[in-house]
């Protein structure tokens, strides 16, 4: 039987810290390394909040359900875990992405005015090695992020920060001109 | 998530301690504008030391934006040192560091 853990918690933002580390608890019978748990939980991280922040906004209801499978690699030897893959599914049932292409592009936020970075689906794209988001107006958003544990010969894609910086320096000059 | 403000022959170090995320960096933004009102009259420049930030996601990039852009409102030039290599990753690739670099 495949490993598996399923939970679900209250949308509040005292929940990130237990989500991220719970997954990431998770994960270690896959056997990662730091940094790879360090990845984890800031993917994780990151969903959770799009889903405390802007699915369920200013309503203090509302739950998120994170579903996490492992798929492990055996040593061929010893048949000891070295690694596999980690698959996380985050789900709430709140307002859902109006446009999902345009919530994906660096730097883009609906919150502009509350110190969003627009990053969060950046960051999840970057630290995995999966990704996908599924969202229906109304009715909810599902993440589903997949990361590679184990054998340095997984290269991560390294972000294009060209037009990141552009785009932070746009950011400082509206901010000088406001000034 | 503990900030705590030193000031120094007119440096500001600004010790940024625990965990950096949309829960905790809700309350932290306050006591760091503060330390900015406060102190503005007498630095020449503010460094942020990440050296005990033991975990920041996005919300951590908006967070120190913001401060920075108080901090420029007093024409205070912002800095960050001692990031943990997850840290500097995630400011790496945000392009964080054109707006404050990293001494």
């Amino acid at each position: 039987m495949q490993n598996y853990m399923k939970l679900e918690i209250a949308a509040r933002s005292e929940n990130e810290s237990f989500a991220r580390n719970a997954v990431a608890a998770f994960a270690l019978c896959l056997a990662p390394s730091l940094s790879e748990l360090s990845d984890i939980k800031t993917a994780v991280s990151e969903a959770v909040t799009n889903a405390i922040v802007h699915a369920y906004g200013k309503k203090d209801e509302g739950a998120i359900a994170i579903a996490c499978t492992a798929e492990p690699y055996f040593a061929e030897k010893s048949g000891e875990i070295t690694g596999g893959v980690l698959h996380i599914e985050i789900t709430d049932q709140g307002c859902g992405i109006e446009d999902v292409q345009r919530a994906l592009l660096p730097f883009f936020t609906t919150l502009a005015g509350e110190e969003r970075s627009g990053m969060g689906f950046t960051v999840m794209q970057t630290f995995c090695d999966g990704f996908s988001v599924e969202s229906e107006r109304g009715k909810g958003t599902r993440v589903r992020l997949k990361k590679k544990i184990g054998g340095d010969h997984f290269q991560l894609p390294s972000a294009d920060t060209s037009a990141c910086e552009g785009a932070l320096i746009g950011l400082e000059r509206e901010d000088v001109n406001a000034g | 998530m503990q900030i705590r403000a030193q000031l120094n022959d007119r440096i500001l170090y600004v010790e940024i301690d625990g965990e950096i995320d949309q829960h905790s960096a809700t309350r932290a933004r306050q006591t760091a504008d503060r330390y900015a009102d406060d102190y503005a009259m007498r630095s020449e420049k503010a460094v942020f030391d990440l050296q005990n930030v033991s975990f920041m996601d996005s919300t951590g990039i908006g967070f120190l934006i913001g401060r920075y852009k108080k901090f420029m409102r007093y024409g205070i030039p912002v800095y960050l040192t001692n990031p943990s290599t997850a840290t500097d990753r995630i400011l790496q690739m945000s392009g964080v560091y054109t707006l404050m670099p990293k001494i």
